[in-house]
């Protein structure tokens, strides 16, 4: 999806550091050179679209909670069915097909580990197929939050 | 370290709670957001604005801004690298490559063997596959890790993406 000028500048500047102050709109308006209300409404169309998953804090995942990367081994012509009951399961935040014979890869979180392994327990148990289970052991990167190439983009 | 409100007292630890369950959704995108989020919570703006400044300093939350999906913006072509390096360079390893400008996440996992003999994954969020394959090329010489086994998973299907949701559930 293409963006304007305006778009790309909003995403450039507030990827971090949204102001936490009474009016934040209004203050990233006077930086844009635009109103508030437009920010507001380019933000809640951003995020119709699909550009933005949500305006908001990304937590520390382990202090946030409990969360680990799990992997499961699904016949082919099975993988969106399979795919389905996984985001069913509770706590799945990312859900993705993958080129492997381990080819559906998801993050599950939830209050605590023991939790968590209870959820893991009872999905693996439900889809009867081989899981890998790999917890963090050491994040040396973790966040998402990098300069968009636009003039990479199609 | 319960945050404190401005007159020094303590802050309910449900409505602390119920401020990162309705963080974990996002901030509303009302002219005052944190006043609406006080309103959900039955805290005060100002308890809610310093709850948040506080969890920024002590890293709970990493970062406060807008969350992209790529995908939707074009960087399709998505590549899970995995490695296996020796024990003792993991680390070192793991820390260096972290710093190439197109790894995006870098993080140890432990090894599951015998299906699973990788323990560092790199990801690489870029626009055609070609260029990724390039850019771990250019990875592989500028590390020396032309005899580390290595593997690369490029997503086909995203079915699911969103923040994680540790105390508000589904």
């Amino acid at each position: 999806m293409r963006l304007d000028t305006t778009d790309r500048q909003l995403i450039n500047l507030y990827q971090r550091e949204l102001p936490v102050c009474e009016r934040p709109y209004e203050e990233m308006s006077r930086q844009l050179g635009i109103a508030e209300e437009e920010v507001i409404e380019r933000l809640q169309s951003l995020q119709d679209s699909q550009v933005l998953s949500r305006v908001g804090p990304v937590f520390e995942h382990s202090r946030a909670g409990a969360s680990l990367l799990a992997a499961v081994a699904v016949p082919e012509e099975q993988l969106d069915l399979v795919a389905a009951r996984v985001n069913r399961a509770p706590g799945v935040n990312h859900n993705y097909a993958r080129e492997h014979i381990y080819n559906l890869w998801f993050v599950m979180t939830a209050p605590d580990e023991d939790t968590l392994d209870d959820r893991l327990d009872e999905l693996e148990h439900q889809l009867r197929l081989p899981m890998l289970r790999l917890p963090m052991v050491e994040g040396y990167h973790i966040d998402l939050g990098f300069d968009i190439d636009w003039e990479a983009l199609p | 370290m319960m945050p404190e409100t401005a007159a020094g007292g303590p802050v309910s630890a449900w409505a602390l709670l119920r401020l990162r369950r309705q963080l974990e959704l996002g901030l509303p995108l009302t002219p005052r957001p944190y006043l609406t989020l006080a309103e959900m919570t039955g805290l005060s703006e100002q308890e809610v604005m310093s709850a948040i400044r506080q969890w920024q300093s002590q890293g709970l939350i990493k970062r406060l801004g807008l969350v992209v999906r790529h995908r939707t913006l074009g960087y399709t072509a998505n590549a899970m690298v995995v490695w296996d390096i020796p024990d003792e360079q993991v680390q070192s390893l793991g820390q260096r490559l972290a710093r190439a400008p197109f790894v995006t996440l870098c993080y140890q996992r432990p090894r599951q063997r015998p299906d699973w003999p990788y323990n560092l994954f790199c990801m690489i969020h870029g626009v055609d596959r070609q260029r990724v394959l390039d850019q771990l090329t250019t990875l592989i010489a500028d590390h020396g890790l032309e005899q580390i086994p290595h593997d690369v998973l490029f997503s086909t299907k995203a079915y699911r993406q969103r923040g994680g949701r540790y105390v508000s559930g589904d």
